[in-house]
């Protein structure tokens, strides 16, 4: 339940998709472990080479609710369904899942269903390339389409094992023509912090006002920021995801124009802007890689939402 | 020690040594012999039953390819555009007009008493209504009190009513997905279009269940569809085989008066593939005679009319994007190796011809590591495979379950929109199986289309299309080859050629009991033939009392 037995919201997921051997699973365990006091819930599938990490599912404090198996492809949509319905019965209820599509699997058609599901809400997709065979796999007679489309739908592409591939740039490079919006992580060992692929915990109150980027895990920053009221919140998440400000994710609350209080999330290119819950406290917090990512760029977009929201001359 | 002969006004055995008899000796359910009564006495003490003077008997038929959900969707209202006969015998006529439907769910729905409990159809063909689909509106004239879903007859659509969308939450504005098209109020249409989008319509509208592992009813119901179609032996071709579905088939398949064979093949889902061998391994020591278990399924890509098959270059006719792979690559080649390194066989759907061709060659690779004499893997679908891809299937020792049915059912939609004219002509090309000599069988994907071996045999040797067109008159095969096919064609892709599919000394007495005879009546109302009844293991039963 959340703070004050409210009725809790719409249940995050974050699809995790990408051909076998990518580092899905690695990934996947990578988050368990890191899961800190969010309770996730996870859905693999595809039985692959490596198992998920069993201590960490049966970690004592019970953070981590769940493993089911299944599969998860577009063709079994019900058993989707009713995987996912059974998560959010859990109780506790899970914070969050992270939903492992197969490696055949198309995630924006994971992603068009649970957009449809009233329990659900969509948070990301992350797509897993492992830098060393991905340009391969593309070119493959049977499965190359299907592997460009992978990374095609991504919001966030995790440009995994580079410390074997011999010119991880000129694949990132390659990246960029075949999934123009996606945002892209280099990564080994599927390393990343759990906020790049998660997102931070926004609950109405989690955000603190900082004013500026502050390290964070190696190679990322976060920007914590307390936006002035009346910011127009779908031009503010438009700008933020926009490209060129290079961010990886943006979530939090900004006041608009008329009071009203609107949460606000970015994954790469996708945005939403929704109602905020009752309580919630404007703040704003921003993910990017370390030499990519400009604060000051982020915060000329506040300015430009903000004057965006009043009438102009 | 009696024999019991049966004397018929003719036989049609499957055996080229004597194609035709007059009479069979039966004996504790298999065949003493058939020939003449002479012959046939030299066996000993006989009784004679003259219960089939007046019949033709035909080897018991053998669906290679359907599925007991058959008998699980007659729980639910048909609402199909063409006349199908129910388990119980009842011919439901087919529906020509979208008040027609909501007229049969209407009184469906008078029938259940709770008011919120969801009314289920299937079968609903949207096609068949020129422009015209079927929305929201039209079923909320059946009921605006509880959902109703109907589910399309590709099994690809489900459409569904106000309640229905209301209880998902999607009668909204601002819907954004490809497979739900809004009405100029903005609000869903009531079309769910792919799995996708029907999915999260399934726990409302009573389609939320694995409908492909089947309930006892629905075993029951499919049997006795069995019966009504002259099958003594059907597969059951995508069962996941969850322990308690085992046990209630090995229960139900074992009493005295179930009246068929099932064929019951592990759908690879679920589990790696080494846990597959491991359970269709120990599966297969569960058969008994009338449950066949130890067989894999595995679905490399999806369907034609759903566009989710996979095509070759240069794709589908209407410029749809290239389908889905449904199994990684490979998944697909370590099944097939572990399998023929274990003796295990493998069905794999492919209907898309890239599909096959992955398929085709994860079979070379697999043999080549683990080199597997008379291993009859199997295609099933595998609609659109080539010429050269009909060689290949013979070279390496492959069988193949074509689908002759879609030409009647979709054929004119293939030929428009699918895979366009040349392609829609070379669909199914039973007669290159034959000539390539790949052993094959023919199929109906019950529920897909309707189980019935005699109209499928009609399908392969006319071609027509609901509208009469007759596509790819060069792939027609004749009405022997095509009885031959739906017996022993189909029994050869089970490894069950031995024991059953023909009239023979030693094998199972199975027959089809028919009133009519399908070598004289020529091929164009094979289709029409009457069946009386089945024969299986002996034992008798008249449709007329199933
Ligand atoms: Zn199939
Ligand atoms: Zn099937």
């Amino acid at each position: 339940m959340a703070p004050g037995g409210r009725q809790p919201g719409p249940l995050p997921v974050t699809i995790v998709g990408g051909y076998l051997g990518a580092g899905k699973t690695t990934l996947i365990n990578a988050m368990l472990r890191r899961a800190g006091g969010r309770r996730l819930a996870v859905m693999v599938n595809e039985f692959g080479a490596l198992p998920i990490d069993s201590s960490l599912i049966e970690a004592a404090d019970d953070r981590i609710v769940s493993l089911t198996g299944g599969c998860v492809c577009c063709s079994y949509g019900e058993d989707l369904v009713s995987s996912l319905a059974m998560l959010a019965a859990l109780d506790p209820r899970p914070d969050h899942v992270l939903l492992e599509a197969s490696g055949v699997a198309f995630p924006g058609a994971i992603s068009g269903t649970v957009g449809l599901l009233q329990d659900f809400v969509l948070d990301g997709i992350i797509v897993l390339a492992d830098a060393e065979t991905v340009q391969r796999r593309a070119a493959d007679r049977y499965l190359g389409s299907t592997v460009r489309q992978q990374l095609a739908q991504a919001d966030l592409i995790l440009l995994n094992k580079c410390d074997l591939a011999a010119d991880p740039e000129a694949v990132e490079a390659w990246l960029g023509d075949v999934a123009p919006s996606a945002r892209i992580v280099r990564a080994k060992q599927a390393d990343v912090p759990i906020e790049a692929v998660l997102g931070t915990r926004t609950d109405g109150s989690a955000v603190t006002a900082g004013r500026r980027f502050r390290d964070h895990t190696a190679g990322y920053v976060a920007a914590e920021l307390d936006p002035p009221a009346g910011v127009d919140p779908e031009a503010l998440a438009r700008l933020l995801a926009d490209p060129a400000r290079r961010l990886l994710r943006a979530k939090g609350f900004v006041r608009r124009p008329d009071g009203a209080m609107a949460a606000l999330q970015v994954v790469g290119s996708r945005w939403t802007v929704s109602d905020a819950p009752a309580g919630a406290l404007p703040g704003l917090v921003c993910i990017g890689l370390k030499d990519q990512a400009d604060p000051a760029a982020v915060r000329r977009a506040i300015r430009e939402a903000e004057t965006g929201a009043r009438p102009t001359g | 020690m009696t024999n019991t002969i049966y004397p018929a006004r003719k036989i049609i055995t499957m055996n080229p040594a004597r194609p035709h008899a007059g009479h069979v000796a039966v004996r504790d359910g298999r065949i003493v012999g058939a020939g003449t009564l002479d012959e046939l006495a030299g066996w000993g003490a006989y009784t004679l039953d003259d219960r089939f003077a007046d019949k033709v008997l035909m080897p018991g038929l053998v669906e290679g390819h359907s599925h007991t959900m058959e008998g699980t969707l007659w729980a639910y209202v048909y609402c199909g555009f063409f006349d199908r006969m129910d388990p119980e015998g009842t011919v439901w006529p087919g529906l020509k007009s979208i008040d027609e439907i909501v007229e049969r769910l209407s009184e469906a729905a008078g029938r259940l008493e709770d008011p919120g409990r969801p009314l289920a159809g299937w079968s609903l063909d949207a096609i068949y209504y020129g422009n015209r689909r079927v929305n929201r509106h039209d079923l909320d004239r059946v009921s605006t009190e509880r959902p109703v879903g109907v589910l399309n007859a590709s099994g690809h659509i489900l459409n569904v009513n106000s309640k229905a969308l209301e209880l998902a939450g999607l009668l909204k504005t601002g819907l954004d997905h490809p497979g739900i098209p809004l009405g100029e109020d903005g609000l869903p249409t009531g079309e769910m279009k792919g799995p996708d989008a029907m999915a999260p319509l399934g726990p409302y509208t009573g389609f939320d269940r694995d409908l492909l592992s089947c309930d006892e009813p629905g075993l029951r119901r499919f049997a006795r569809l069995c019966v009504r179609t002259g099958v003594t032996t059907a597969a059951d071709l995508a069962n996941t085989l969850p322990d308690e579905a085992v046990d209630m088939m090995l229960r139900v398949t074992a009493e005295p008066d179930f009246p068929a064979r099932i064929v019951s093949l592990r759908r690879f889902y679920g589990v790696t593939p080494e846990e597959l061998i491991a359970h269709v391994l120990a599966l297969r020591d569960c058969s008994q005679n009338n449950l066949r278990l130890g067989i894999i399924k595995a679905v490399a890509d999806g369907s034609i009319q759903g566009f989710s098959a996979r095509l070759r270059w240069p794709g589908y006719y209407n410029g749809a994007p290239e389908g889905l792979w449904y199994i990684p690559p490979e998944h697909l080649l370590e099944i097939y190796e572990r399998a023929m390194a274990a003796g295990v066989q493998v069905h794999t759907h492919t209907n898309g011809d890239e599909a096959t061709e992955l398929a085709l060659d994860c079979v070379e690779a697999a043999l080549r590591k683990h080199p597997s004499p008379d291993h009859r893997f199997t295609l099933q679908h595998c609609q659109m495979a080539d010429a050269a891809q009909f060689r290949r299937m013979a070279r390496l020792g492959m069988c193949v379950n074509l689908f002759p049915n879609h030409h009647f059912y979709w054929g004119d939609q293939h030929y428009g929109i699918t895979v366009g004219p040349e392609r829609a002509e070379r669909m199914n090309a039973c007669a290159t199986a034959l000539a390539s000599g790949v052993p094959l069988a023919i199929h109906s994907d019950a529920p897909v289309t309707p189980l019935g071996p005699l109209f499928t045999a009609w399908c392969a040797v006319n071609r027509r299309t609901a509208t009469g067109r007759t596509l790819g008159e060069h792939e027609r095969i004749g009405v022997a080859d095509a009885l031959r096919t739906i017996t022993l064609g189909a029994a050869y892709t089970f490894k069950l050629d031995g024991e059953i599919g023909s009239i023979e000394t030693g094998k199972r007495a199975d027959f089809a009991v028919l009133e009519d005879d399908p070598e004289s009546v020529g091929g164009a109302a094979l289709k029409d033939v009457r069946v009386w009844g089945t024969v299986q293991g002996g034992r008798i039963f008249p449709a007329a009392g199933i």
